[in-house]
């Protein structure tokens, strides 16, 4: 074994032996990647405060714990939605698709809760969220530093307005962050509508059964109060004190939300008994 | 002794004195953020949240710890393997320095948020700049000794030696590829997907060139010269050598089962993921078989049972590595606590195991004294072994029960729990890897203090031999 004897072409060799599975596996890829039939003309580039609330969520870490990736699996894509293509993130450098998900997978979180529900859960996340495990991000207040906001935009070639420039004044670094999440996982049409409808004939199977009310307004509590008060009398979302609609339609709000009016679906998370007892409780509260 | 060879040693100690000072920031920075996991409150922003203080954690254990210690005893083995001394002490202190600056400017740039989010790779340009500069320094050092060498045949040691030296450099460069925008500010040179394949080509190959072959050249240096015994089979790690640096680098893509990179390099990346266990498996059975005959010495040699013990850790870690990169198991293990599980068996189990070892052995021979306390060395032993089991076990059952409950499904098919419902479930088993975390600091404080006695114990026996 002379080559142990000599170490320059050692050096050589074992360069040229990393080399191989290297150009195959990351070197290659790139023509496959790049390939324009996976481009997707529906996605977009960053705003100007999308950007700088990207570059906010680069700063704090929040990759550590959130991933943006939907795997095409049944537990990944009934909880987060549609699976992830490879032409959505067309526009991001850097890739935050994240290892670990100490928090959920936020790759569709754009429209999914409004702004102030963001505004809340981001200032205090436990208020929104009881037992989550969040850091509270109150100090994101603080006024947008926009000095870099132009070089930024031409240094990743994404076109822009001087009027976007000039609405970033007065911005607070939270309202970047909200811009940014609101866009994330809204570039291809992908929301369900009407899921209820697929459930058949909606009817209350707790229609008038009073031993479900303490488990209903624990669920709306927890589920629904950080929005629409803990006394139903509304806040980011509507007062529900005087819900004069049928089971069936509030079900189908609350299971399929109205993405519309910003209001989440909830089918995913509370199931189909469960959002009944929700129900139950809203109309109790009505008949009281 | 080792004066007289003219061996570069003071800078040896440098190296590692002050890989053990990082290797305790690691490990406190890593503690606090377990307690900050399991009791959110523990976050004060803007500077001391997860989110900035986990890269800190990750960089000081892998930079500062593992490659500061790397370089200490790459400069130790190069020397006495080749019988040369370092070819230039001087360019080696300016790379101690060097070394301690580019740390410290990571631990502060980390906390002031400038971060590029890359896993292992999130330091800005102008600091990933500074660490081009100190490879370049250390490698060509190292090269230069063994081109001037004495000893005409390269031991196993530096072949592993080498191939880390380039392996860094390549992947290092590949990655960090940036365009700036100012001096704190610069986005990845590749977008989306492909920035997602070059990253964890990176990634998965900065546990190849930093945290499996520079452990292996210590492995194959320290065993022999604590047990007395030659090591088994020459041919063994040749053949284990070529295999192992050949395919590690398919593998990245293990990282991505799933996600929207093509197919096939997904699947390679499985096929010689699982291929991987043979050439990881030969370096275990070289140790093991190394020990034909000396099996007492776990009992008799405290250096030995760390040696193993690490040894054993890098064969379970080969095992289990495996395994996680096959798509099925992965689909229900990635982003759960386990992969944490899995990664600190590696670090705290396998390549603290095996420097420690290291550090014990080296310490007495280059200030020329013995070690303080042989009791305290085998406290620091159980005290590791137990805090990273703890930490592992743990981790592991939490991620097969989060798992679990997120792909339950109710009998008309939808989940049957939500995210929260599955993330509560967490918090004892957090409270145990926080316990499990603090009992492994208690075991690095023993070994701080040994090495501390150890080194005062020398410079007094040298100063009274002057005398």
């Amino acid at each position: 074994m002379t080559i142990e004897k000599k170490p320059i072409i050692f050096l050589l060799l074992a360069t040229a032996t990393i080399l191989v599975g290297t150009v195959v596996t990351m070197v290659l890829p790139f023509r496959w990647i790049n390939d324009p039939k996976l481009a997707i003309a529906s996605v977009k580039p960053y705003t100007p405060l999308q950007l700088e609330g990207r570059d906010i969520y680069i700063r704090e870490g929040c990759n550590n714990c959130h991933t943006q990736t939907v795997r095409p699996l049944l537990s990944d894509t009934e909880r987060y939605g549609e699976y992830s293509k490879s032409g959505e993130f067309a526009y991001d450098q850097p890739f935050l698709w994240g290892s670990r998900r100490n928090g959920p997978d936020v790759a569709r979180i754009g429209g999914k809760y409004p702004d102030a529900w963001h505004v809340k859960h981001m200032k205090d996340p436990r208020s929104m969220v009881p037992r989550s495990n969040m850091p509270a991000y109150k100090f994101l207040e603080q006024p947008l530093d926009t000095s870099l906001t132009e070089r930024k935009m031409k240094a990743l070639n994404f076109p822009y307005t001087q009027a976007q420039i000039a609405e970033l004044s007065g911005k607070t670094e939270l309202d970047a962050m909200v811009a940014y999440l609101q866009k994330l996982g809204n570039d291809i049409p992908w929301r369900k509508t009407g899921k209820a409808e697929v459930l058949g004939e909606l009817k209350n199977p707790f229609q008038d059964n009073a031993a479900v009310l303490p488990e209903g307004k624990k669920l709306y509590l927890e589920h629904c109060a950080q929005c629409h008060g803990k006394d139903l009398e509304g806040e980011v979302g509507p007062s529900l004190k005087d819900l004069d609609k049928p089971d069936a339609v509030v079900f189908g709000i609350v299971y399929s939300g109205i993405p519309a009016g910003s209001m989440p679906a909830f089918g995913d998370s509370l199931g189909k008994e469960r959002t009944w007892k929700v129900v139950t409780f809203l109309k109790s509260e009505h008949r009281r | 002794m080792n004066q007289q060879e003219g061996y570069a040693d003071d800078i040896v100690k440098g190296f590692i004195i002050w890989s053990m000072v990082w290797g305790l920031v690691a490990v406190l920075v890593g503690v606090l953020i377990s307690f900050q996991i399991a009791f959110p409150q523990l976050n004060l922003p803007p500077y001391l949240t997860y989110g900035r203080l986990r890269p800190i954690h990750t960089n000081a254990g892998i930079f500062g710890w593992g490659i500061g210690s790397f370089m200490a005893f790459f400069i130790y083995i190069t020397q006495r393997l080749t019988r040369t001394p370092l070819w230039s002490p001087g360019l080696a202190r300016v790379q101690l320095w060097l070394f301690n600056v580019v740390i410290a400017l990571a631990a502060v740039t980390l906390a002031l948020g400038m971060n590029r989010s890359k896993e292992y790779a999130e330091l800005e340009w102008p600091v990933a700049i500074l660490v081009v500069v100190l490879w370049v320094i250390f490698s060509v050092n190292i090269v230069m000794t063994i081109v001037k060498r004495r000893e005409e045949q390269m031991y196993i040691s530096l072949w592993y030696i080498l191939a880390t030296l380039v392996g860094v450099a390549v992947l290092y460069l590949v990655n960090n590829a940036a365009i700036p925008v100012s001096l704190t500010k610069s986005y990845s040179a590749y977008a989306g997907a492909n920035d997602a394949n070059v990253q964890w080509w990176y990634g998965h190959n900065a546990v190849a060139m930093v945290l499996t072959t520079p452990p292996l050249a210590i492995f194959y240096y320290f065993l022999p010269k604590t047990t007395g015994v030659p090591i088994y089979s020459h041919r063994m790690g040749v053949i284990a050598f070529w295999s192992l640096i050949f395919m590690y680098l398919w593998t990245g893509a293990h990282h991505l089962l799933w996600a929207p990179v093509p197919d096939w390099v997904q699947t390679l990346a499985m096929g010689f993921s699982v291929m991987l266990i043979a050439p990881s498996w030969a370096a275990v059975f070289n140790g093991y078989f190394s020990m034909n005959g000396q099996w007492h010495q776990m009992r008799d040699n405290y250096l030995v049972k760390f040696l193993i013990f690490g040894i054993t850790f890098y064969g379970m870690q080969t095992l289990q590595g495996p395994s996680q990169a096959v798509r099925t198991f992965s689909a229900f293990i990635h982003f759960t606590d386990w992969v944490p599980g899995h990664v600190h068996m590696g670090t705290l189990g396998w390549v603290s195991l095996v420097l420690f070892a290291a550090i014990y052995y080296t310490v007495p021979k280059v200030y020329q004294t013995e070690i303080y306390s042989i009791p305290l060395a085998n406290l620091h032993f159980w005290l590791a072994l137990t805090g990273q089991l703890i930490f592992s076990i743990s981790m592991w059952i939490a991620g097969v029960q989060q798992a679990a409950m997120l792909n339950a499904t109710n009998p008309d098919g939808s989940l049957h729990y939500s995210f929260m419902e599955t993330l509560i479930e967490l918090y004892p088993y957090w409270h145990m890897r926080a316990a499990g975390g603090l009992i492994y600091l208690a075991g690095l404080a023993f070994f701080l203090y040994n090495i501390f006695k150890t080194i005062t114990g020398g410079k007094a026996r040298a100063a009274a031999q002057r005398a």
